[in-house]
């Protein structure tokens, strides 16, 4: 056990006096949060629409009206037709046209689900669904205030305006930017001090201990756990104060949730270090082989129900990517974890199997 | 002598089809409790790959190695608490001070500087004015006494040091072999290899490695007195023709650079002094100097590696 703290401060005065390693500790946070925040906030403002109103009746001109008048959409173009509406969309003169159905008002005045089509160029499916999501509260604060008695049963309305009632994608990167630096923190970072230390040849003279060498790799893991919670922290309270997310489930469940992907991260860290021979092998698997794929298809930036049933089936092996849906059903959805349970079944499964698979190519010996 | 560290018939290689090196093949020694043992051979001789295997580092292909009777494959728990282990590349932190790096390594091998403090004294009073000094700020000679002391500092029975002294100033490398002579005093068993044969004469044995075999084991003393041939030290103004034009002459064994001179072999008793003198005259050599010298170590040395050379052949 004395062993063991002896490891953990040695990996502490190594990650405090190596200037590279407190200034992405202290910054990347930071960096991160304040990059997503700002510069990628998906809010829209004035976007430009068009509108094909097969309906013509007073219910779909007040919308019209009333999606105009809202800050977030310009009606640019009445369309008459469909073919026009494609021409339109061939000229690339309109990215984004609304079409109200013929018996958009009498499915509205009956109560049932209003069928509006969001049409979108879709080369940015992103927007597409930032867009989509905004029409729909939209529409159904229009519903609602046309027909108080009995508002439509359309789900889809309904989900979107219960969990984001503000219209602020901020709150959806949060989760994402924590997964993000908590990756490169745990899996990078570990994976690299393990294999830095074979590389070196300190590793040398660590083998020849007589303690276990389970405990060497265990006690490498701990500083890095610290470092993470402190990052952790960092990201809520700067996600609080800087950008008003709030946090609507319980602050300990998003806790539990973290823990088990940072738990997860260094698993797989250390399972990294046991394939890599040297340190720019341990990078490039971290870097491009989790990290690119974390920001592409864990939800971070895209949504995944946009993606190729490819890319979807690749993200189900990114623990990122359930770390991100446990994120956004605590913080932004205010759910228990009755909702996140097999995400969270499914880290803990991962985090199992980067263990086992290191600890058995663990080696007692030199190769 | 009692009997610290063996090795029997080790083979060791490295790679697959085209590409195997035979690192180790049957190499075989004996090593007496409290002996100082030194291997030398030239680079990729295959120094490193014996000092892992008897370390437990790495699992011999053939054969077999023992220290203090513990098998090195089957009870490498036991051998990793008895030997004192300095890899041939610096292996401390550099960014931890000296203390630092020796507390660390004390706690990992289940002491302390505290109570170890005797056994290193020797060493680490040179040490102790740069306590506070990161490792990686101190001079070559520092950083192998601190390896030194950090491999001492569990009180092992046995000290496995490879190539502890190179690129160490020659000062520095003279205190380091005075203290391997205190630590063999105190009846640890220590083995080391070197590339200086100033050094390895400071062994009690010595075993010459080459290409993975021992081509020589004994005393400084016993190589020196089995030199089988009788050596000159040739100098003249123009040192690269001299070598070519000696190893020429029919009498000449062989003949290598050693400094200022060249040490020209041969049979006892087939040449004079004279004879060797007119006919590199006659090769308008100036300034010719011979004299007749002992056999160094490095002398049978560099015989044996021509030995092993042409059995290898
Ligand atoms: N881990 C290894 N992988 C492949 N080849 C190796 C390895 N270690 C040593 N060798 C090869 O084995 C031979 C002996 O090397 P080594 O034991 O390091 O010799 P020395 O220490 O005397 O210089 C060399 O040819 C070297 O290239
Ligand atoms: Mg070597």
């Amino acid at each position: 056990m004395k062993q063991f703290f002896a490891f953990v401060e040695k990996e502490f005065y190594h990650i405090f006096r190596d200037k590279a390693t407190m200034l992405i500790i202290l910054l990347m946070p930071v960096v991160q949060v304040l990059i997503f925040g700002f510069a990628i906030t998906t809010d829209i403002q004035n976007t430009e629409i068009g509108i094909l109103d097969l309906s013509g009746t007073p219910d779909s001109r007040a919308l019209v009206q009333k999606i105009d008048a809202g800050p977030y959409f310009q009606v640019t173009a009445r369309i008459s037709s469909t073919d026009q509406l494609e021409s339109l969309f061939k000229k690339g003169d309109i990215k984004i046209a609304l079409v109200i159905p013929p018996d958009f008002s009498d499915d509205m005045a009956m109560g049932q689900g209003t069928q509006v089509q969001l049409v979108t160029d879709a080369s940015n499916p992103n927007e597409a669904s930032i867009v989509n999501g905004y029409l729909q509260s939209i529409i159904g604060a229009y519903s609602l205030e046309r027909y108080p008695g009995d508002a439509p049963k359309s789900t889809s309305i309904e989900t979107r305006m219960l969990y984001n009632p503000q219209l602020k994608s901020a709150y959806t990167f949060v989760p994402g930017v924590i997964g993000l630096v908590l990756m490169l923190i745990c899996t990078l970072m570990t994976s690299v001090s393990i294999v830095r230390e074979r590389e070196l040849g300190t590793m040398e003279a660590l083998l020849v201990a007589p303690s276990k060498p389970i405990c060497i790799i265990f006690a490498k893991t701990v500083p890095y756990f610290a470092v993470s919670l402190f990052n952790l922290l960092v990201i809520i309270l700067l996600s609080i104060f800087a950008f008003d997310v709030p946090i609507r489930g319980s602050f300990l469940m998003f806790f539990l949730a973290s823990i088990t992907y940072i738990f997860t991260s260094l698993c797989l860290g250390i399972f990294i270090s046991t394939v890599s021979r040297t340190q720019q092998i341990a990078m490039i698997i971290s870097l491009m082989g989790l990290m690119l794929p974390t920001v592409l298809l864990s939800g971070l930036m895209f949504p995944i129900e946009s993606m190729p049933a490819v890319l979807q089936g690749l993200s189900y092996l990114l623990p990122a990517r359930w770390f991100i849906e446990m994120g956004r059903i605590i913080m932004i959805k205010g759910l228990g974890f009755g909702y996140i349970w097999m995400q969270w079944t499914i880290l803990m499964g991962m985090a199992v199997v980067f263990l086992g698979l290191s600890v058995r190519g663990f080696k007692v010996r030199l190769t | 002598m009692e009997t610290s560290v063996v090795a029997s018939l080790v083979s060791k290689s490295f790679g697959h089809g085209n590409h195997r090196v035979q690192a180790l093949d049957g190499v075989s020694l004996r090593v007496g409790k409290g002996e100082l043992f030194g291997i030398i051979g030239p680079d990729g001789s295959g120094k490193t790959t014996l000092f892992r295997i008897l370390a437990s580092l790495m699992l011999p292909d053939k054969g077999r190695a023992y220290i203090e009777d513990f098998d090195t494959v089957s009870q490498y728990r036991d051998i990793r608490k008895i030997i004192g282990y300095m890899p041939g590349r610096f292996s401390l932190y550099q960014d931890l001070s000296v203390e630092e790096n020796l507390r660390f390594f004390a706690t990992l091998f289940g002491s302390d500087i505290e109570k170890s403090y005797p056994d290193i004294r020797p060493i680490y009073r040179y040490l102790e004015p740069f306590r506070t000094r990161k490792a990686g700020k101190l001079s070559g000679g520092m950083k192998q006494k601190l390896a030194l002391c950090c491999a001492l500092i569990h009180a092992p029975k046995v000290l496995l040091l490879d190539e502890p002294t190179t690129g160490v100033d020659p000062v520095s490398r003279m205190e380091f072999w005075g203290m391997l002579d205190l630590l063999k005093a105190k009846g640890i068993t220590v083995i080391a290899s070197t590339p200086y044969m100033n050094e390895a004469m400071r062994c009690q044995r010595l075993c010459f490695l080459q290409n993975g075999k021992v081509v020589g084991c004994d005393t400084p003393e016993n190589i020196r007195h089995a030199f089988p041939f009788k050596v000159f030290s040739v100098k003249s103004a123009d040192k690269s023709r001299l070598l070519g034009d000696l190893r020429k002459f029919p009498a000449c064994h062989a003949c290598y650079p050693f400094g200022a001179y060249h040490h020209f072999y041969y049979k006892e008793g087939s040449l004079r002094m004279e004879e060797l003198e007119s006919y590199l005259a006659s090769l308008q050599h100036e300034e010719i100097k011979i004299k007749e010298s002992e056999p160094t170590i490095e002398d049978c040395f560099m015989n044996l590696m021509s030995q092993g050379g042409t059995d290898g052949n």
